[in-house]
């Protein structure tokens, strides 16, 4: 169980943690058609970055450690459909993962995840 | 006979029962090892502290922060509150042994007669129904917790001393247990998950508290000036995961405090603290 951060791959957590940060998020934000980095950072849809760092995005701003970083992701996904389904429900791979299930418990809607998926795949 | 024969069934079942679980001091020892393995340089008392125990700047800025705390203008309100005589002329102190001093720590307790866990705060009301006053309501930071700001520092210093004894003790400290490790809320986690097995992580830009020593501190002024009980905080906690939060003073929350501070047997308290 306190190996499982390797296992929990991609995507985020908690929302309305922590207000800081986020300013950018919300700034950027177009209530319309929000682009996948900004799902990925608003506390109030992805939440990537409460528990992942992007170090592939200079424009996201975390000191977290929770989860691994979401980097190289075409490599640790060959296909992308399973970097989708870990977004989805990671609790399917890992029981114990902190991970939230965003797509089982709704808290993204199916387009959301396509577009989280298409914006983490690009690190 | 029957009668004996019953209580031995009885006594044997329960301990059956007991003992398949885990005791109380099996689940503090077995978080006390799990902390002292992860971070072995933290010392015992130092887990009031909480999250900054993590993070060498944020006690700097805890401690200086202390030394002049912006809020004792509210401590010495509370101070006020505790002094007025009721209108009977008795004053709360009256309600405790040794004027209340070094009593907090022994709170929640499990009131046989009453079936249920008593909090501190529950005591307090006692004592003003006790004395022809209206019940203060749990979730009022202007009254309870102004008043507990004030009446929790005359145990500053006694050491967390929660007994959990008896069978129906023992079955609301499981209940207090049961909500700590499950998940819940949209986000689906368990307080165990983000004070457990991710105390000393980093979410965003935010260490994580370790659960001991989570209970010692109440109130605390969150940025220097807002108060917050522990209860309000399990209310802000559950809602961090978007659970549906209890009410302050509910059973679920006074069984959970039950668990959660018998957790921190053995700390130092010292109530009305900063925190972020
Ligand atoms: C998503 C992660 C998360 C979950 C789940 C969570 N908390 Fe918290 N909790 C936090 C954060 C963040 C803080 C503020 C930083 C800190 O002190 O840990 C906090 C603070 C606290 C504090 C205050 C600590 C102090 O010394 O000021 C208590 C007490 C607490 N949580 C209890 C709980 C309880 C009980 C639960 C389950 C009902 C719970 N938490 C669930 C993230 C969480």
């Amino acid at each position: 169980m306190r190996k499982s951060p390797t296992l929990l791959l991609a995507a985020s957590l908690a929302g309305m943690l922590l207000a800081t940060a986020n300013g950018y998020a919300q700034e950027q934000q177009k209530p319309a058609e929000p682009t996948g980095q900004e799902l990925a950072f608003n506390n109030a849809k992805g939440n990537c970055l409460a528990c992942h760092m992007l170090p592939g995005d200079p424009k996201a701003v975390t000191n977290t450690n929770i989860a691994p970083p979401l980097v190289g992701m075409k490599a640790r996904f060959p296909d992308k459909a399973k970097l989708r389904a870990q977004i989805w429900d990671a609790t399917k791979a890992n029981p114990m993962t902190v991970m939230p299930p965003f797509g089982r418990n709704l808290i993204l809607t199916e387009q959301e995840i396509d577009k989280i998926t298409d914006y983490v795949y690009g690190m | 006979m029957k009668k004996t024969l019953l209580a031995i069934l009885g006594a044997s079942l329960l301990f059956g029962a007991i003992s398949a679980n885990a005791t109380p001091e099996q689940d503090r020892k077995e978080l006390l090892d799990y902390f002292k393995h992860k971070s072995p340089n933290v010392k015992f008392d130092d887990y009031v502290n909480g999250a900054f125990i993590y993070n060498a700047d944020a006690l700097n800025q805890y401690n200086s922060i202390m030394e002049f705390p912006p809020f004792y203008t509210v401590v010495d309100q509370g101070k006020k509150m505790w002094e007025t005589p009721f209108k009977n002329g008795k004053t709360y102190a009256s309600c405790f042994p040794d004027g209340a001093k070094n009593i907090a720590g022994r709170y929640p307790y499990f009131d046989e007669g009453l079936g249920k866990v008593v909090t501190f705060e529950m005591a307090l009301n006692s004592c003003r129904k006790a004395n022809g006053e209206d019940e203060l309501a749990y979730d009022d930071m202007g009254t309870m917790g102004v008043l507990t700001s004030y009446a929790r520092t005359l145990s500053d210093g006694m050491r967390m001393n929660v007994r959990v004894e008896g069978a129906k003790a023992v079955a609301a400290y499981e209940k207090g247990k049961q909500h700590f490790y499950s998940r819940r809320g949209q986000l689906n986690f368990s307080c165990a998950s983000c004070h457990v097995h991710q105390a000393g992580n980093i979410i965003r830009t935010e260490y994580l508290s370790p659960v001991l020593g989570q209970t010692t501190h109440w109130p605390v002024f969150r940025g220097g000036e807002t108060l917050f009980t522990l209860q309000k905080r399990y209310e802000g906690c559950n809602k961090l995961v978007r659970a549906v939060p209890y009410k302050s003073g509910s059973e679920e929350y006074n069984d959970l405090e039950y668990f959660h501070s018998y957790l921190s047997n053995g700390l130092p308290m010292k109530a009305s603290v900063f925190r972020k």
